[in-house]
C-alpha cells in the first residue's frame, strides 16, 4: 500500500545528520553563551567604554550567516589555519549567537531595578556580591526565554554549514533526497527529526521557567 | 555618632544640598521634614555612601564616609537603611532576604544567620511568612521585612527615608509601630517622614529642611508644636 525506497539504513543515516546537527548546537551554545555572558555584562556594567564592542557584535548580528561561514571558511584556508570545518562551524555559529547573546544579557542586566542594587549595597553587600545574589539571578531569568529562543534559532541556522562541507541532518536528508527522489516523505522525517529536538530543549526550559513563576 | 559637616552634594548643575550640618547623638532620634525636593532622601544616602558629596564632611563614629581609603561596604554594615519603595529582593524568600547579607557579609554560618533572621522576622511579625516570596506579601508586610533585613545587621544606626509613604492607609500603623518599639529599644535613628504625629511621638529633635538647607531645628515641642520661622509654619500647614 505505501510504497518506498526509504530504508531503514537511510533512517540512521539522518539520526547520524542529526547527532551532528546536535554537537554543532551544543558547541556554538556554549561558546556562544560564554562570550555573550561576558560581553552582555560589559555592555551593561561599562556602555561607554564598550561602546566599540557592540559594533563589532552588529556586524556579526547583521551579516547573514552563510556569508560569514564561506568568508570564514576562505579566510582559514587563505591563513592557513589547520581545523576542521566542524570547528568552523562551531566557531562562526558560536560567535553569532555570542552576538545575539550579549544583547539578551545586557537587556536582562539592565532590568534589574537600580534601586534594588541600591538596596543590596546599603546592607553592605560589594560591588561583585551585588552582581553575584541580585543581578544575575534577576537577570537569569529575565535572559532565560531569550537565550532559550537562542538555542531553538541556532539549532536550525546550523543547517547552513552544509555550505562548508559538513554533513548534518538537513544535508544528510538532501543526499537521500537525490538517490531515492522521494522530497516530501524525506523532508517530513528530517523535519520530525528537528521538530522532536526542538520540543525537547522548549520543553526543558518550560519547566524551569515554570518554576521561576511560581515565585512571583 | 553621625556628624554632619557643612555638606554640600549636586546633581550635575542642580545644587541639592546646600551647606546642611547636623550631629546625631548615640541614642537619638532625628526626623527630617520637609517638602518635595528639599533634599532629604539624599542626605539620608549620603550618610551611608550611597551617595557622593561634593564638599564637607560626614563622619560615622568617627569615621570619614567619602574618604577615599574608608571600608564602605563595611561601614554600611553598621547603617541599615529603609527606602520607600520596600525593595524587596524578588527571586529570594522572606527568609532569605533576610539571611543574605548577615550570611555573605558578616560571614555567619547558615545556622547563626538564620537564627539571626528568624529572630528579626519574629520582630516585625512575619515569623509565619519565612517560606513565602515577596510577591506574595502586602505592601505593609513587604516593608517590615525590609527592617528585619537591615536589622539583621545588627546596626547601630538606622535610617529611614518616608518608609511609609507608599503604603495604603491602613498598612501604615503596622510600620510605624515596628519603628516606634526599635526607638523606645535605642536605637539611634534618622527619619525622613510625612507623619507628622509620629514625628512628633518618638522623636527627641526634629529639623525642617528647605531648599537643601536646614532651615529650623529643635525638640518636636518646638519644630512642630511651636515653630518660629514663617516656612516652617507654612509647611506645617500645607500637610494638615
Ligand atoms: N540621581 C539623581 N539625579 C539627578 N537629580 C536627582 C537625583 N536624585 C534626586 N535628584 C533631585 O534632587 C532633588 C532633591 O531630591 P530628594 O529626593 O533628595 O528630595 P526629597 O526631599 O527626598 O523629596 P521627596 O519628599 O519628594 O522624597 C530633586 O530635585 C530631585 O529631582
Ligand atoms: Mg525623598
Amino acid at each position: 500500500m505505501f510504497d518506498t525506497s526509504f530504508t531503514w539504513n537511510d533512517f540512521l543515516y539522518l539520526l547520524d545528520g542529526a547527532w551532528v546537527t546536535l554537537q554543532l548546537t551544543f558547541w556554538a551554545i556554549l561558546l556562544g553563551s560564554c562570550v555573550g555572558l561576558l560581553c552582555g555584562l560589559l555592555r551593561a556594567l561599562l556602555p561607554r567604554a564598550t561602546l566599540p564592542l557592540s559594533w563589532v557584535l552588529d556586524v556579526f548580528r547583521s551579516v547573514p550567516l552563510l556569508i560569514q561561514f564561506v568568508l570564514f571558511n576562505s579566510f582559514k584556508s587563505i591563513a592557513g589555519i589547520d581545523i576542521s570545518a566542524f570547528a568552523v562551524g562551531c566557531i562562526v555559529l558560536g560567535i553569532y549567537a555570542a552576538a545575539y547573546f550579549t544583547e539578551i544579557v545586557r537587556s536582562g542586566v539592565l532590568s534589574v531595578p537600580f534601586n534594588l542594587r541600591r538596596a543590596s549595597r546599603s546592607l553592605g553587600l560589594s560591588y561583585l556580591q551585588d552582581l553575584r545574589y541580585i543581578v544575575l539571578p534577576m537577570a537569569t531569568r529575565v535572559a532565560f526565554p531569550g537565550w532559550l529562543n537562542l538555542v531553538l534559532s541556532v539549532m536550525k541556522d546550523s543547517a547552513l554549514v552544509m555550505w562548508i562541507g559538513i554533513v548534518e541532518l538537513l544535508r544528510a536528508s538532501q543526499t537521500i533526497v537525490t538517490r531515492i527522489q522521494e522530497p516530501l516523505l524525506v523532508l517530513c522525517i528530517a523535519g520530525l527529526i528537528y521538530y522532536v529536538m526542538s520540543l525537547v530543549v522548549a520543553r526543558l526550559g518550560a519547566r524551569l521557567e515554570r518554576r521561576w513563576q511560581e515565585n512571583d | 555618632m553621625i556628624e554632619i559637616d557643612n555638606v554640600y552634594k549636586s546633581f550635575g548643575a542642580l545644587e541639592v544640598i546646600k551647606g546642611v550640618s547636623l550631629t546625631v547623638n548615640k541614642g537619638e532620634v532625628v526626623s527630617i521634614i520637609g517638602g518635595s525636593g528639599s533634599g532629604k532622601s539624599t542626605l539620608l544616602m549620603c550618610i551611608n555612601g550611597l551617595e557622593s558629596i561634593n564638599s564637607g564632611s560626614i563622619r560615622v563614629d568617627g569615621t570619614e564616609v567619602h574618604a577615599p581609603g574608608t571600608n564602605i561596604n563595611k561601614l554600611r554594615q553598621k547603617i541599615g537603611i529603609v527606602f520607600q519603595q520596600w525593595n524587596a529582593f524578588p527571586h529570594l524568600t522572606v527568609l532569605e532576604n533576610v539571611m543574605l547579607a548577615p550570611r555573605k557579609v558578616l560571614g555567619l554560618s547558615k545556622q547563626d544567620a538564620e537564627a539571626m533572621a528568624v529572630k528579626q522576622l519574629t520582630h516585625v511579625g512575619l515569623a509565619d511568612k519565612l517560606k513565602v516570596f515577596p510577591g506574595k506579601l502586602s505592601g505593609g508586610q513587604q516593608q517590615r521585612m525590609a527592617i528585619a533585613r537591615a536589622l539583621a545587621m545588627s546596626p547601630d544606626y538606622m535610617l529611614f527615608d518616608e518608609a511609609t509613604s507608599a503604603l495604603d492607609p491602613q498598612l501604615v500603623g503596622e510600620v510605624l509601630d515596628t519603628m516606634r518599639l526599635l526607638a523606645e529599644d535605642g536605637m539611634t535613628m534618622v527619619l525622613v517622614t510625612h507623619e507628622i504625629r509620629f514625628a512628633r511621638d518618638v522623636s527627641d529633635r526634629v529639623a525642617f529642611f528647605r531648599n537643601g538647607l536646614v532651615h529650623e531645628i529643635g525638640t518636636p515641642e518646638q519644630v512642630i508644636g511651636n515653630p518660629q520661622q514663617p516656612e516652617t509654619i507654612d509647611f506645617l500647614k500645607s500637610i494638615n
